[in-house]
C-alpha cells in the first residue's frame, strides 16, 4: 500500500521551517513529548501548527481526574500538561536536537556561498551521467529485469490471467523497463574559506563555545557541499597565529586583542597561497568585539578596505555578545560599511546574542542568491 | 498487505463466533496487518487509506512517528466505521495482542452498527474520503496546492461550528420564503375613490408595483436564519459568496465533521463497550494459561489512570460493569433510591438479572453525555476516586479542587456538551441591515479565548467577505467583537442586545 503522506509531511516541514506559508508562521508552537534515552530524560521536540478555532480560555483550565489525594493536593505543574503529572523532579532533559542529516537539509535548502564564481584551473565544468532512473525505452542492453517482471506481473494479476499454480509471466512490449540516465552538470569552484577566532581573556566560555559551534557548522556543511574547498583557520589575541582545525575547535588562549594581527595574518596567507584570480575567498571572523584600542580599528577598516575588500568575495564579522566586550567593534563596523559604501556588499555583520541565534546568524552570512 | 496468517486467521473466526453467541451485531469486519510506518501514517489519515492533500496530515504523522520511534507509545488498534468494518493490526505484536485487539475491534463493530448516533453516518467512508481526496486533488491541479491549501486552513479553523444534533435534523428546514408567498394577497393601503373612478385614481399598474415593493420590503425584514443556527458550516455554505471550489471544499470539510461527530460524541461509551467486550471474551473463552500475566499487562496499560488524566477506556468499562452489576442486582428504581440504610443499600440484591440487557439497550440509545447524566451515581465516583482538578494561579500548579459529585457530574457534562467547544450559532445574515453576518455565543459560564476568536474570526471573514461579529460575554459584560476585512474591533453592547440570554 501506498499513502500519499511524504507529501503531506513534506509540506509540513516546509511550513515549519518557514518557507512557505508565512501567515501560519504565528500559530506554530513548539510542543515536545518527553522521552527517556538510558538514565536521561529528553525532550523530543514536536512542532505543531495549531489553527485558530473558537474555544473555551482560561476557566478551561480544569478538568476531571483520578486517583488519591485530599482536596488541595497538588498533580501537577503548569505546562506540564496533565498527563505528564509526576514525572520525579530534578531530572535532566537534554534536547533532542535536529539530527545531522536533517541539519544539512535544511541548510542546502537555504543557504550556499554567496558571491561565488567560476575560478581557477581547478574550474572544470562538465557533464556526467547519473543512471539513477527508469524509462519505458532504452536499448535491451539497459533492460532492468526485476522491475519489467514487477510490470508484467502487476498486469497480469490486474487482467486475472496469474495463475498460482502455473506462474508463467510473458512480458509484453509495455511492461518493459530499463535503467535510464539523467545528465548533471558539475562544477568546480575552488574556494578558500579563512576562519578567524578570538581567542582572547575577555572571551568566556560560553562565547567560545558559541563561535566553535556556529564555525564548526558552517565548516562542515560547505565542507559537504562545495568540492575542492580549501580551510585555514586563524586565533588570536594580541597576536595572531595559524592553526590547525583541531586545535582551532579547541584550544584556549587568554591576553589582549588586536584585531589587526588576524587581519594581517590573512591578508599574508592570501598573499601568498590564494591569489584572487582563481580563488574564491571566503572571511569569517569571530569576536566578543573588544578590541584593544580605536587606533587598532582604525587599521583593521583600512586593512579591509584596501588590501582584503577588493581581493575577497565576502567577509564575515560574528560577533557574540560577552560579560566584559563592549561590543564597540560590531558598532564601528557598521558605522564604517553603510550603505553607501561600496564595499558594504562584501561585508556581513551578525550578533550571536545566544546559542539560539546560531542558526540565525548562518543565515545571514550565507543567505542564498546574493 | 497480506492476508492474516492462518492462526490469527482461525482466532478471527473463533473472535468473531464468540461475540455473536453473546448478541453482539456487526457488518463484516476486515483485518489488515500494517507495519509500525504504515499504521502511522494511517493513523495521520484518522485510519484512511486515502484523504484530501493538507499539512495537517504531515503534521500528525510526524508526531506519531515521533512518538514511536523514542519508545513513547505505539498504535495498537485502529478501526473505521465503514460498512465492512476495516481494522488494522500492528505487525509484530505478540499473539494474545492480536486477540485482544480483534477482540476490542469486535465491540466498536457492534457499537458503530447500533448506537443510535451512529445511525445516520456514512457506511462508505473509504469512498467518501477518497472522492473528497480526489476533489481536492483536482482542484490543485487547477489551481494551484498554494491556494487550495490556504482555503482548507480555514474551513479547518472553523470545522467545529456544526450543530451536534445535525446528523438528525439534516433535512433542511425550507427557508421561509415570507409568510404569504403570493404578494396580490398583501393588503395595500388604497386611496379613498368612488367605484368609477378607482382605476384612474389607484391605476392597476401602480398598485401592482406597490404590492411587488411591499412584498420585496417584507422579504428583506425577515431573518436570515429565522432562528439562530448552531450549524455555521451550512449557512456559510448556502449564503456565503464563495467561489464554486471554495463551496465544494466547505461542503466537504461539513461532510467529514459530521461524519466524525458521534465518535467524538460516544468516546467514553465506545471505548468503554470495546474494552467490556475484550475483557469479556478474552478472560472467559480465548486467553491460554501462559498468557494470563500478558494480558493482564496489557489490559491494565489499557485501562491505567493517572491523577491528572481521564481516562475513557477505564470510566466507560467500570460504568457499564456497574450498570450490568445494578440492573442484576435490581439497584434501581424507587425502592433502591429511597432506602436511606448504607448497608441494606450495599448488600441489594434482588435476582433480576436483567444486567446484560441493560447495557445492551444502554449501547444503543445513549451518548456520553446522557450516559454520565444518567448512570454516574455518588457511589461510582467514590469508588473510583473521582475528582476534579483546577489550576491554581497562585502556585501554577494542577490542584484537586473538590470531590463533591455534584461538581464532578456537572464538570464532565460541561466538558462533554459540544465536544467541550463553546456553542456558536449564526444568528443574522443581514445584520444592520448591510449584509453583515452576526455570530453569537451562547455564554454557559466560560468565556471563549480572544486571541484565538480573533483569529477565527478573520476567517469567517474570509468567507462571508462582509464585516463579521461575534457576540460573547467577557467578564461577565456583553461583548461584541468585529472584523471589517482591515481592522478589527471590540464594544459593550446592552444585555438587551445579546441572542441569548445569559444563563449560569
Amino acid at each position: 500500500m501506498y499513502l500519499k503522506i511524504q507529501t503531506d509531511h513534506a509540506r509540513f516541514r516546509q511550513i515549519i521551517k518557514g518557507k512557505i506559508k508565512q501567515d501560519l508562521r504565528k500559530y506554530i508552537s513548539n510542543g515536545e513529548m518527553i522521552g527517556i534515552k538510558g538514565k536521561e530524560y529528553i525532550s523530543i521536540p514536536v512542532p505543531t501548527i495549531n489553527l485558530p478555532h473558537f474555544e473555551f480560555g482560561k476557566n478551561d483550565q480544569q478538568g476531571v481526574g483520578t486517583g488519591d489525594g485530599q482536596e488541595g493536593d497538588a498533580i501537577g505543574k503548569e505546562g506540564e500538561g496533565k498527563g505528564g503529572a509526576g514525572n520525579s523532579e530534578g531530572t535532566h532533559i537534554k534536547e533532542v536536537d535536529l539530527s545531522m542529516a536533517e541539519m544539512a537539509e535544511i541548510m542546502s535548502e537555504e543557504l550556499g556561498l554567496p558571491h561565488i564564481k567560476p575560478k581557477g584551473d581547478k574550474n572544470i565544468k562538465g557533464d556526467k551521467n547519473v543512471y539513477n532512473s527508469v524509462h519505458k525505452i532504452g536499448p535491451r542492453s539497459l533492460l532492468h529485469f526485476k522491475r519489467t517482471y514487477k510490470e508484467a506481473l502487476k498486469r497480469n494479476i490486474a487482467m486475472g490471467s496469474y495463475e498460482k499454480e502455473d506462474p508463467i509471466i510473458i512480458p509484453q512490449q509495455r511492461d518493459f523497463r530499463y535503467r535510464s540516465f539523467k545528465r548533471k552538470s558539475i562544477e568546480n569552484n575552488s574556494a578558500v574559506i579563512i576562519f578567524m577566532m578570538d581567542v582572547s581573556g575577555s572571551m568566556g566560555d560560553e562565547q567560545k563555545s558559541i563561535v566553535r559551534t556556529e564555525s564548526f557548522w558552517i565548516d562542515t556543511w560547505l565542507r559537504s557541499q562545495y568540492k575542492g574547498l580549501e580551510t585555514r583557520y586563524i586565533v588570536h589575541d594580541a597576536v595572531a597565529n595559524e592553526v590547525d582545525r583541531e586545535t582551532f575547535f579547541s584550544t584556549r588562549e587568554s591576553g589582549g586583542t588586536i584585531i589587526s594581527a588576524a587581519y594581517q595574518k590573512a591578508l599574508d596567507l592570501i598573499d601568498r597561497y590564494y591569489p584572487p584570480e582563481s580563488w574564491n575567498i571566503y572571511l569569517f571572523h569571530f569576536s566578543d568585539g573588544d578590541n584593544w584600542s580605536s587606533d587598532d580599528t582604525v587599521k583593521c577598516f583600512e586593512l579591509l578596505e584596501q588590501r582584503l575588500l577588493p581581493k575577497v568575495n565576502l567577509f564575515c564579522y560574528g560577533q557574540v555578545e560577552s560579560l566584559y566586550g563592549s561590543g564597540q567593534f560590531y558598532r564601528d563596523l557598521s558605522e564604517r560599511f553603510k550603505a553607501e559604501n561600496p564595499a558594504t556588499e562584501r561585508v556581513v555583520a551578525s550578533r550571536i546574542p545566544s546559542k539560539e541565534a546560531i542558526y540565525d546568524s548562518i543565515k545571514d552570512f550565507l543567505k542564498k542568491g546574493v | 498487505m497480506a492476508d492474516l496468517p492462518p492462526e490469527l486467521a482461525r482466532h478471527k473466526e473463533e473472535i468473531e463466533k464468540i461475540a455473536k453467541t453473546y448478541g453482539l451485531d456487526f457488518y463484516t469486519t476486515i483485518f489488515e496487518i500494517v507495519d509500525y510506518d504504515l499504521m502511522n501514517q494511517l493513523a495521520a489519515y484518522g485510519g484512511f487509506p486515502t484523504r484530501y492533500p493538507h499539512w495537517s496530515f504531515g503534521m500528525d504523522y510526524e508526531r506519531l512517528a515521533k512518538s514511536y520511534q523514542y519508545g513513547l507509545s505505539k498504535i495498537y488498534e485502529m478501526v473505521i466505521n465503514n460498512d465492512p468494518v476495516i481494522a488494522y493490526l500492528l505487525k509484530g505484536n505478540s499473539e494474545m495482542d492480536q486477540k485482544l485487539v480483534m477482540a476490542h475491534v469486535y465491540g466498536h463493530a457492534d457499537f458503530f452498527k447500533n448506537n443510535y448516533y451512529f445511525s445516520s453516518s456514512n457506511r462508505k467512508s473509504v469512498d467518501m474520503m477518497a472522492n473528497h481526496g480526489v476533489k481536492v486533488s483536482r482542484f490543485v491541479e487547477k489551481l494551484g496546492p498554494e491556494r487550495v491549501e490556504t482555503f482548507i486552513d480555514i474551513a479547518q479553523s472553523i470545522d467545529n461550528l456544526i450543530d451536534p444534533q445535525g446528523n438528525f435534523t439534516r433535512v433542511k428546514d425550507e427557508l421561509a420564503e415570507g409568510h404569504d408567498t403570493d404578494p396580490s394577497r398583501l393588503p395595500l393601503a388604497k386611496l379613498k375613490s368612488k367605484d368609477y373612478m378607482d382605476k384612474y385614481i389607484n391605476p392597476p399598474e401602480f398598485l401592482e408595483a406597490q404590492r411587488q415593493k411591499l412584498f420585496d420590503d417584507l422579504k428583506k425584514k425577515q431573518r436570515i436564519p429565522e432562528n439562530p443556527q448552531q450549524d455555521v458550516l451550512e449557512f456559510l455554505i448556502e449564503y456565503a459568496p464563495l467561489e464554486n471550489w471554495e463551496r465544494e471544499i466547505l461542503t466537504l470539510i461539513r461532510r467529514e465533521a459530521y461524519y466524525f461527530l458521534p465518535q467524538a460524541q460516544t468516546k467514553i461509551m465506545n471505548e468503554g463497550w470495546a474494552s467490556y467486550w475484550h475483557s469479556t471474551i478474552m478472560t472467559k473463552h480465548k486467553l491460554t494459561d501462559a498468557e494470563v500475566i500478558d494480558y493482564a499487562c496489557s489490559h491494565a496499560g489499557t485501562v491505567a489512570t493517572s491523577p491528572g488524566r481521564f481516562n475513557p477506556y477505564k470510566i466507560g468499562i467500570e460504568l457499564f460493569r456497574d450498570i450490568e452489576d445494578r440492573w442484576n442486582k435490581g439497584k434501581f428504581g424507587l425502592e433502591y433510591d429511597n432506602c436511606n440504610n448504607l448497608a441494606d443499600k450495599r448488600a441489594w440484591n434482588k435476582n433480576f438479572g436483567l444486567g446484560r440487557q441493560k447495557i445492551f439497550d444502554v449501547r444503543r440509545v445513549y451518548n456520553d453525555v446522557t450516559f454520565i447524566d444518567e448512570f454516574l451515581t455518588p457511589e461510582f465516583c467514590a469508588e473510583h476516586k473521582l475528582f476534579i482538578f483546577a489550576m491554581n494561579p497562585k502556585s501554577h500548579e494542577y490542584e484537586i479542587a473538590s470531590r463533591e459529585f455534584k461538581k464532578i457530574k456537572q464538570q464532565l457534562l460541561f466538558q462533554l456538551t459540544n465536544r467541550g467547544h463553546p456553542r456558536i450559532f449564526v444568528v443574522d445574515g443581514n445584520f444592520q441591515n448591510r449584509g453583515e453576518l452576526l455570530l453569537a455565543h451562547r455564554y454557559e459560564g466560560s468565556e471563549i479565548k480572544l486571541a484565538t476568536a480573533k483569529d477565527t474570526l478573520t476567517n469567517v471573514h474570509k468567507c462571508w467577505r462582509r464585516p463579521v461579529h461575534l457576540q460573547t460575554l467577557i467578564q461577565d459584560q456583553p461583548r461584541l467583537l468585529s472584523f471589517d476585512g482591515a481592522e478589527y474591533a471590540e464594544k459593550s453592547i446592552g444585555h438587551e442586545d445579546l441572542a441569548f440570554v445569559k444563563q449560569n
